[in-house]
This record gives structure tokens, C-alpha cells and sequence, in this order.
């Protein structure tokens, strides 16, 4: 089976609940805590230590419904963002000892015992999600709860949804509602609305798709994300015709000489 | 069961850490509501990074640097040999090339974070990469550098036989050829990554960097007193190219290039494109006659060199923090047509 989250931007109430859940069961450790100032969100990104990060967005739209403020109105959006878990994944395709596997749920896990905290995956990440953990050494991110995943239960972040924003189930099942979700959030006014999930490029699809209001630059997910080893072949041939100039000039420099 | 002393002291610096939270708060709270002056724009998430920096140590451009020296120099040995040049001078090239593939290794171990765990680099062999192929090659050039090396020595002690020729010219010519990948694949390694500087010049950096090792194997040689007409051509080569490189960044800046003209990596980058550009082809061509000159030159050319690699890894953290670079170039199509 395809495991994969759907999160609904439109139905999520920023509780936050996700956060906690996912720490705790993972036992992520803290990563400090500061005042952003920029709405309630005080997690800004995910990283090594934080693996389910609720966005606050504060939309210059005075219409439509989840208007705050009477006096200054503006929409206010919460959407729980998470790894991708993407078909062609950049941390695991740059992964060089083989840490980071392809799980049975279509998943893609981080396998700590391996990982020697190289730092590839960190640059090759095209949605900035995976780090390394200060102090620790290794690179970490979004584990889909493969462990509870294996006795049958819901990750952690699902579970503790007290809103059904954070969906869990099969990737086919969850892009169907997805799609019903937006004809529904249409139909109501949503014009906006739109479903998260880059088939079309050399990422080949996600499982932790969303249903959002607005842009997906609003939420910093990349538009239109690809994969770096689309870039292998133009830059391993640069280094071979490079390689094969410099044989020539070193044999003329010796040739003349 | 804890001591009530104990038990005293966190709640302490709880309630202390509670005051600083409200300080901070009230703070935050004075400069105004949130979204009035934070409101979204349309481009990124209150400006901040869509994409993680590099966390690469200062070991690791050092490893670039480094790597294409005795890379390049594992190449210029077997060339040498090939065209009968002068032995001494093969014979440094070589422990050149065996001594920078002794340091590498080390260099790399010192930026991993579980360094313990380096030789499960060798634990799979994955062409897409580019970190895996980098660990086999080294490896590789290790043990062809050692071969030439060890095989060199015998035959300079006397000991000469078909077999210890034959040894020879294998660990010099597999030499050459693992060295021309070690000199290059560091380009790979940035050109293949999500950072938009590096990604959008993956064509450029495997060029500019055994560009890079080539003046700098030459620059060696020359500091160590070879003189002779090749080392001042390469010198002259090496120094050309990377002045035309040079003036291919400053005729055309887009955005994306921005980690490259402005800030600390910036101010980097272009003075190590005139020490190891336009000054080392300078004192080439004024002062290239006497030995002090070509000194001066290969100086320059090596720090220009080094120099370079950090502007790189300094220009991708930037780059990784631009927050609405890589959602232009995805917009306009420029993160794929460009890879092509």
C-alpha cells in the first residue's frame, strides 16, 4: 500500500497538536524556541528537530469566510506542512551509504544506524526539509511513524488531529477526497482553493499532498519541484569534455616544449 | 528520590524563563499586530529560506582544493612520462598526487558528523550519487597513486624489470584517469544539488574547477623550482581561462548569480577571480622571465584557487536563502530547460 497524508489548509485550526504529537512519540529532541513576531508561527521551518510545522498565514483577502478582526481584516490560514516523501527523492537518490531507504508504505526513512551525517541530502532536498542535528551529527526528518505504521496505527501527527485536517490513508484514496474536498470548497466560495500535489515534474509525485488557499509560494512549497539528478547528465558530460580538453593542452604544452 | 535543593533550581529558572518569555512578548507586541506589518506577499512565506544551507565545515572546500591539486597532478604525471620530461619532476608530480589522496580522506572524515561511521561511504556504489561515486574515486585514486608511486621509487633505486615498467605506467595511467575525475566530480557534486547558484552552473563548475587544479599542479611544480616552458604555458593557459570565466559572470547577473556579486561571498568570489585571473596573468606576462616572477604568479594563481572554492560553498548558503529565487527560476521554467 501507498500510505500518504492529505492536510486541508481550509479545515486545519492551528492547534499546533501535530507538533507536540510528532515530538513526543518520536522523541525529537527541543530546538529552542523563539518569538518570530510573524503570526503565531514560532516554528518558522521544519528541520532536523521539527518534523510537522504549522504555517500561519495572514492573507490580504476581506472576503470569504476565517476572517479575523473586525477592524483590520484579513484571512487567517493554518496549514500543517511535513516531509513530502517524494516518488523520486532527492535526499535518498543523493544519499551515499545507502542510509535512506524506500520503505514498504512507499515512504522514505531515514535509517539512523547507517547515517554518517555527511550532509548530501541537506542540498539535495528540493523543499528544504531534511537537516542535520546540531550536536548529534546525523540527518533527520519526517519518519511517517514507520514504526507505528508497522503495527497497523496512524502516525503520530494524524492521530492527534483533533480536526481531521492531517488525513491518513492510501495516496489513491486521499487524492479522490482531495478532489471532492476542492469541488465542495469551490462551490462555497473558495476560488482559491487548490490541491497542493506536483505530479508533473521530475519529483514524480508526492505522498503528504494538501488543499490550499492561495499560491503555494504562500506556504514556501516549491511550485514546480525537481529532482537534482535531473542535473547529473549535463554536468558529468561539462566534466568529461572538460577532462578530455585539459589532456590535450597538458600533451601541447609538452608537445611545444 | 531528589533532594528539595534540586528540585528547587528548575522551578527557579522556569519562572525566570517565564518573565523573559513575557518581556519578550510584550516586546514583539509593542512594534504592532502582526499583520500589519508582516502580511503575506505573494512570493514566499514571510521571506524566510524555502531551502536548508549546505553544512558543509571549512574542511570541505579545503577538500576541493586540495583533491584537484593532486588529481590534476596524477594526470600531468602519466602526460609527463608519455613525453619523456624530466623524471624528478614526474616524481614529484606523483607524490604529489599519492600525498593529496593521503590528506583527503582525513579532510572529508573531519566534516562528517558521526566520523566513526566513514566507511559506510563504501557500503553501496550509487552512480546517481554524486557523493558515493566521489568516495569510490578517491579510493580509486588512492590505490593508483600508491602503485605509481611505490613502483617509481623501485625503479629509481635500480630495480629494473618489465613487471615493476609495467606497474608503472598501469598505476600512472589509471592515475590519470581517476585524477581527472577527482579533479571534476567536486563540480558534480555542487552542479547536481537543489541550491540554486550551484544547480544553475553545473555546466560551469566542472571546467572551472580542473581549471583550477591545472593551474595549481603547474603552480606547485614551479614553486618547487621546474622552470621549464610547460609549467609557464599551463600557467598562462590556466590564468587565460579563468579571466574569460571571470568576465562571463560579470557580463551577465541575473538574480540567481546575486550570492556571486554581493555580501561576504561575493567580495570572495571576485578577488579570487583576480588573483588566480588577471594578477597571475600579469606577473606572467611582466616578470614571467625570472624565476621570482613566475613565483609570484603561481602564488597568486593557488590563493585565487583556494580562495574560489569557499566563495562557492559561501555562495550557496546565500543562495539557499534567497527565498524567492527557486520559486522564480520553477516559474519560469528555468530549474528544468536549464538542465537539459
Amino acid at each position: 500500500m501507498k500510505s500518504a497524508f492529505l492536510t486541508d489548509a481550509t479545515i486545519c485550526i492551528g492547534c499546533k497538536a501535530c507538533e507536540v504529537a510528532c515530538k513526543e512519540w518520536n522523541e525529537v529532541p527541543a530546538d529552542g524556541m523563539e518569538w518570530s513576531g510573524l503570526s503565531y508561527d514560532n516554528t518558522k521551518s521544519l528541520g532536523a528537530s521539527t518534523w510537522r510545522h504549522v504555517l500561519f498565514l495572514e492573507q490580504p483577502v476581506v472576503s470569504g469566510p476565517q476572517v479575523a478582526d473586525t477592524k483590520d481584516p484579513f484571512r487567517w490560514v493554518f496549514l500543517s506542512d511535513v516531509c513530502k516523501h517524494c516518488a523520486n527523492a532527492g535526499c535518498l537518490e543523493a544519499c551515499p551509504t545507502g542510509s535512506i531507504v524506500r520503505t514498504e508504505v512507499a515512504s522514505v526513512y531515514v535509517q539512523p544506524d547507517i547515517c554518517n551525517g555527511c550532509g548530501y541530502c541537506v542540498v539535495s532536498c528540493p523543499f528544504g526539509v531534511i537537516d542535520k542535528r546540531p550536536g548529534d551529527g546525523r540527518a533527520f526528518k519526517c519518519t511517517f511513524c514507520y514504526d507505528r505504521q508497522k503495527v497497523g496505527l496512524m502516525p503520530a501527527c494524524a492521530t492527534a488531529c483533533p480536526t481531521h485536517s492531517i488525513q491518513f490513508g492510501p495516496l489513491e484514496e486521499l487524492r479522490e477526497r482531495a478532489s471532492e474536498r476542492l469541488v465542495e470548497l469551490q462551490g462555497r466560495g473558495y476560488s482559491d482553493a487548490q490541491i497542493y500535489d506536483p505530479r508533473e515534474t521530475s519529483v514524480g509525485g508526492i505522498h503528504a499532498i494538501s488543499i490550499i488557499l492561495g499560491q503555494p509560494e504562500n506556504y514556501n512549497l516549491p511550485p514546480a519541484p525537481e529532482v537534482p539528478t535531473i542535473y547529473l547528465k549535463s554536468a558529468w558530460t561539462s566534466a568529461f569534455v572538460s577532462a578530455a580538453i585539459l589532456v590535450a593542452v597538458v600533451c601541447a604544452a609538452f608537445a611545444i616544449s | 528520590m531528589t533532594p528539595p535543593s534540586n528540585r528547587e533550581a528548575p522551578e527557579k529558572a522556569t519562572e525566570e524563563r517565564l518573565q523573559q518569555i513575557r518581556r519578550e512578548a510584550a516586546e514583539t507586541s509593542a512594534r504592532g499586530p502582526a499583520h500589519n506589518t508582516q502580511i503575506q506577499g505573494h512570493d514566499s512565506y514571510y521571506g524566510l529560506p524555502a531551502l536548508k544551507p549546505p553544512v558543509w565545515t571549512w574542511e570541505v572546500p579545503l577538500y576541493f582544493f586540495i583533491g584537484g591539486i593532486s588529481g590534476v597532478s596524477g594526470c600531468i604525471a602519466f602526460i609527463a612520462h608519455v613525453f619523456g620530461a624530466d623524471p624528478a619532476m614526474i616524481r614529484l608530480l606523483l607524490w604529489i598526487a599519492l600525498g593529496g589522496a593521503a590528506i583527503c580522506p582525513a579532510l572529508l572524515i573531519a566534516d562528517l558528523g558521526r566520523q566513526s561511521r566513514f566507511l559506510n561511504m563504501l557500503r553501496v556504489f550509487k552512480l546517481r550519487s554524486t557523493m558515493s561515486m566521489g568516495a569510490w574515486i578517491l579510493v580509486a585514486f588512492s590505490g593508483c597513486a600508491f602503485l605509481a608511486v611505490v613502483s617509481n621509487e623501485v625503479e629509481l633505486l635500480g630495480y629494473r624489470s618489465t613487471i615493476v615498467s609495467a606497474l608503472r605506467w598501469l598505476g600512472e595511467a589509471s592515475g590519470a584517469m581517476t585524477g581527472l575525475l577527482l579533479a571534476s566530480y567536486t563540480g558534480v557534486l555542487l552542479g547536481a544539488t537543489a541550491i540554486p547558484v550551484w544547480f544553475t552552473h553545473r555546466r560551469f563548475l566542472p571546467a572551472h574547477f580542473l581549471t583550477s587544479g591545472l593551474g595549481g599542479s603547474s603552480a606547485i611544480l614551479e614553486l618547487s623550482g621546474f622552470f621549464m616552458p610547460a609549467t609557464q604555458t599551463l600557467g598562462f593557459i590556466a590564468a587565460g581561462l579563468e579571466i574569460v570565466f571571470e568576465a562571463l559572470f560579470e557580463i551577465r547577473k541575473p538574480d540567481v548569480e546575486a550570492p556571486l556579486h554581493q555580501g561576504r561571498s561575493g567580495i570572495a568570489f571576485r578577488i579570487a577571480g583576480l588573483l588566480e585571473g588577471a594578477t597571475a596573468l600579469m606577473i606572467r606576462i611582466i616578470w614571467g622571465s625570472a624565476p621570482g616572477g613566475r613565483r609570484a604568479a603561481a602564488i597568486c594563481f593557488l590563493a585565487g584557487s583556494l580562495l574560489s572554492r569557499y566563495a562557492w560553498i559561501w555562495a550557496g548558503r546565500v543562495s539557499a536563502k534567497q527565498s524567492d529565487v527557486p520559486f522564480t527560476l520553477q516559474r519560469s521554467g528555468g530549474a528544468k530547460t536549464l538542465s537539459r
